[in-house]
């Protein structure tokens, strides 16, 4: 692939001339620009670039970038995008989409793609809301939650997008607060690298039908302690003194302090996020304290795209057939004189 | 051995219609596909189609677990895989009782009376045995033990187990029907050589069945004599036996080509659409991608993407398929974007007859999206011409850049027949509106003056980039736009879109003649029934009807109004419930159109259509 950039980008580069119109306050406006703020940064060409969509707020992204980009039908992102690399597997495809479009009508597309592990890059911007319909439940909404179709209360237990997704065999699984740009920005960056299929799932706030669903975690008051941002190859350490991190006790995750009960940091799970086996990445998803961010799982797999490509190529050299004429005067033809 | 006497018979026939029936594992597509194959490199016109059960592995000797294979040969023009039979070869008490219907009064069937045992009687749900009460004693029963005759030929060969032994027995058969009508066995020994290069032993013994067969038939008295039917009077070149399936695979193959534009398909299996997939997933070497989608929509939707990255795109599916791919065929319409979406028609509506043939799936076509979303719409009429209509639908998509779907169904998408085989550089070009560089002031919907086609810049193009999506979008930018009077003038500008695509198709033409009494009118599959009817009905003295078969369906050609009032009468020939009626009457209000309407999952037979025309002609 030739991805030698002559030009260097700035963010401005990538955005395009239209008005954004998503809500005041809402976290989309953070995902936009850490994405304008990452592409100068990945080594791609701009015309190499595209963006893909469903339906829903978050899926008006393509028409603010300035690249090439589709506002597609609801769910379908991951689909379409699949045909658009297989097509030509130089572009670098992004996917667009909410929890409502790739988990409720998109499930079916969401697990394909990322059990094909087809080389693209999905940003998952979860509000566990539905915000164009104005207010509705989603497949991430909570038992319990109020919203205009659940007036007293959610009776649906939701899916967890990580845990999903590595069900389905996902290779990459990021998580990020919709309120971290710098992180979010990384991620990014290493998503694009990554030669598979990527899943960022962003923890997006929606200030008006669904505000506050992260604070718990993403506020900054509170964020370094109950936040564990991971990196590959280190220890999983949290906190604002950086004294709690992550022990394995028989099967169970458990939270301890360093310097307490003769922990030391050498007790401290070091994260490995390209390990196959995916139990260790299924844990840390699932833990509500702390809430896990950054690259959970980032496995090295041979991708789809590549796969056929390979199969193509090893056709074309063992085959006799290049012209269609070769095959429409092959075999069992007959001639009337 | 006992049979029924024989009357002499002619020794020359024109066309002939023959039904090799069995269990499903009794060979009977192959042994069709051979004698079908020798008669058209004799060169017999022919056409064929199979008929077997839903079930893939029905119960032995049951009555829904018969498969059959027509083909009928001629030294005349063969336009259909023929209605009455006039040899039927029954390789099971199952076969004779689920097609002797079919068989002509007087007319020829050889069983095997081997497979007449009271268990196959019983499954049969015969209470006697038909070859001794006397049930077939209007037909020239044949009565042969096949099953011990191919086990006696090959006791000495070595290495074969009983299975393939009794396997080869429809070998015997073929052998047989080889002799009666005068064909050589070359072409079928050669295939064995082919298809068992690794087995000699298979070679020997299907060989030695295959010839069994043959010298059984002409020592056998029991026969009276063999039939010719001559070489049929066709246009010279080189031909090949296609079914319509693999001929709209080839044409989209054919069409790749020649628009140096890769083939991307993307398709979910469906019945009976799936051969198309199987076909293209064989043709890698010409950089064919095929992905096996995780449902019909996602089929549709990775053509669109794959479109969007600059392949010719297309899906394939059928009734039910189509249903679930319209919002996506939507998007395509309103992206404007190239793809072709084939729906091989079965019996509707939900499941409907998955295996049966209908045309009831036009409307949905025509119609089947939300708001105002015309589309180009074709129908390919006999297998062979379902290569030009699949390379037609292609070079339409790419020149226009809108949706196309083409329509066939499931009676010439398994039909095969001659294909006079056509050489890509023969075809026609195919232009695309691909756009390699910016130019000052260029947007994404500028369109082409003539077809009013807009451009088609692809991802990878520096300074082209733009986004398309569902949303309306302003005529002159492409951005999004819910101006009212923008929206209207969109909505005007893609319907007139289509209708320019007018000035691309042929014009309508009536067959036989150009006015008259009466023109039938049919549109895609129905071709070869009508064709002949008609041809039959002339030849009886019945001479001011006409044919006009459309292939193009939206939009309509632009003479289809003076083609019209050239006849007195007009009838509508169609299997459903009077959909193309519909989208005449619609579009033409000032005749008085009449219907005929088959909606039994078979295609028309001739003699119904015969009488409908003759009350029409009194």
């Amino acid at each position: 692939m030739d991805t030698t950039v002559e030009k260097k980008y700035t963010f401005k580069d990538f955005a395009s001339d239209q008005e954004v119109r998503w809500c005041p306050g809402c976290d989309d406006y953070v995902i936009l620009r850490a994405m304008q703020k990452a592409l100068p940064e990945m080594g791609v060409k701009k015309q190499d670039v595209v963006f893909i969509s469903g339906i829903g707020c978050s899926s008006r992204f393509p028409y603010y970038m300035d690249t090439y980009g589709m506002h597609s039908i609801h769910g379908r992102a991951p689909a379409i995008a699949t045909g658009t690399k297989l097509a030509n597997p130089n572009l670098s495809v992004w996917v667009i989409t909410g929890d409502g479009d790739s988990m409720a009508i998109g499930g079916n597309h969401f697990i394909h793609v990322l059990r094909r592990n087809v080389d693209l890059n999905i940003v998952l911007f979860n509000n566990e809301i539905y915000g164009l319909t104005k207010g509705q439940f989603s497949p991430t909404s909570l038992v319990g939650q109020k919203t205009k179709s659940s007036p007293y209360g959610n009776t649906q237990p939701p899916f967890s997008a990580g845990e999903l997704a590595i069900g389905a065999q996902a290779r990459f699984f990021a998580r990020i607060g919709g309120n971290t740009p710098k992180e979010m920005t990384q991620i990014f960056i290493e998503a694009e690298k990554f030669e598979g299929t990527s899943l960022i799932e962003v923890m997006q706030n929606c200030p008006i039908f669904n505000d506050g669903c992260y604070d718990e975690f993403t506020d900054k008051a509170v964020r370094e302690d109950k936040q564990l941002f991971v990196e590959h190859g280190k220890p999983m350490i949290f906190g604002k003194e950086r004294d709690k991190g992550l022990v394995l006790k028989g099967l169970k995750l458990e939270v301890v302090t360093i310097g307490e009960n003769g922990i030391t940091q050498e007790d401290i799970l070091v994260h490995d996020a390209k390990e196959q086996d995916p139990t260790l990445h299924q844990m840390l998803v699932r833990l509500h304290y702390p809430k896990v961010t950054g690259i959970i799982r980032s496995y090295d797999d041979i991708t789809f795209d590549e796969r056929m490509d390979n199969q193509i190529k090893e056709v074309k050299r063992k085959s006799n057939f290049h012209y269609t004429d070769d095959l429409f005067f092959s075999g069992d033809t007959y001639e009337v004189k | 051995m006992t049979t029924t006497k024989i009357n002499p018979q002619p020794k020359t026939l024109h066309a002939v219609v023959i039904r090799f029936v069995g269990d499903s594992g009794d060979g009977m597509q192959l042994t069709g596909t051979q004698f079908s194959d020798t008669s058209a490199m004799f060169g017999n016109d022919i056409a064929t189609f199979p008929n077997y059960p839903a079930e893939i592995r029905a119960p032995q000797g049951s009555l829904y677990g018969v498969s059959g294979f027509q083909v009928h040969i001629g030294s005349v023009e063969i336009n259909t895989p023929g209605d009455e039979v006039d040899l039927l070869v029954a390789m099971n008490p199952a076969g004779l009782k689920t097609n002797l219907h079919a068989v002509k009064p007087g007319h020829t069937i050889i069983v095997d009376t081997d497979a007449f045992t009271k268990k196959n009687l019983d499954k049969a749900q015969y209470d006697t045995n038909p070859l001794q009460d006397g049930s077939l004693e209007n037909y020239q029963v044949i009565e042969v033990a096949m099953t011990s005759l191919t086990k006696e030929a090959l006791k000495d060969i070595e290495g074969l187990d009983n299975k393939s032994i009794t396997r080869s027995k429809n070998m015997f058969a073929l052998g047989m029907v080889y002799w009666m009508y005068n064909r050589s066995t070359d072409h079928t020994i050669d295939f064995f050589k082919k298809k068992f290069s690794t087995k000699p032993e298979l070679i020997e013994a299907n060989t030695k069945v295959l010839n069994t067969g043959y010298y059984f038939a002409e020592t056998l008295e029991l026969i009276p004599n063999s039939y010719g039917v001559a070489p049929a009077k066709m246009a010279p070149g080189t031909y090949r036996i296609i079914m319509g399936n693999t001929a709209t695979a080839w044409g989209f193959l054919a069409a790749s080509e020649k628009s140096g534009l890769d083939l991307f398909l993307g398709s979910y299996p469906i019945t009976p659409a799936s051969d198309i997939l199987h076909e293209l997933a064989k043709h890698q070497h010409f950089g064919v991608k095929t992905f096996q989608a995780e449902d019909e929509i996602a089929g549709i939707t990775s053509a669109i993407g794959a479109s969007f990255a600059g392949n010719l795109a297309i899906t394939t599916t059928s009734g039910p398929g189509l249903a679930l791919k319209g919002e996506a065929l939507g998007l395509a319409m309103m992206i404007e974007m190239p793809i072709v979406v084939v729906n091989v028609q079965r019996g509707g509506p939900s499941t409907g007859l998955p295996t049966k043939t209908e045309q009831s799936d036009l409307l949905q076509a025509l119609y089947g999206r939300n708001g105002e979303s015309p589309i180009i719409v074709i129908a390919a009429s006999t297998p062979a011409n379902c290569f030009d209509f699949a390379y037609q639908a292609s070079k339409l998509t790419l020149e226009h850049m809108t949706p196309v779907v083409l329509l066939t169904d499931g009676y010439i998408a398994n039909g095969s027949a001659p294909w006079k085989i056509k050489s890509v550089k023969d075809m026609p070009e195919i232009k695309t509106n691909i756009i390699h560089e910016y130019q000052e002031g260029w947007h994404p919907y500028d369109r082409d003056e003539d077809t009013l086609a807009r451009s088609w810049a692809i991802p990878g193009t520096p300074g082209l980039e733009h986004r398309v999506g569902g949303l309306e979008k302003d005529r002159v930018s492409g951005n999004v736009s819910y101006v009212p009077d923008n929206h209207e003038y969109m909505v005007k500008i893609r319907a007139e879109k289509i209708k320019r695509v007018q000035n691309s198709i042929p014009e309508l033409k009536s067959e036989f003649i150009d006015e008259g009494e009466l023109l039938v009118i049919g549109w895609g599959g129905t071709f070869g029934s009508l064709y002949s009817a008609i041809k039959s009905i002339r030849e009886k003295g019945y001479t001011s009807i006409g044919l006009a078969h459309f292939n193009y369906i939206n939009p309509l050609p632009k003479n289809t109004e003076e083609v019209l009032k050239r006849f007195k009468k007009i009838i509508v020939c169609e299997l459903n419930n009077g959909q193309f009626a519909k989208v005449l009457k619609l579009n033409f209000n000032d005749f008085e159109i009449l219907q005929f309407n088959k909606i039994q999952g078979l295609p028309f037979g001739n003699e119904e259509l015969i009488q409908k025309f003759k009350q029409l002609l009194k």
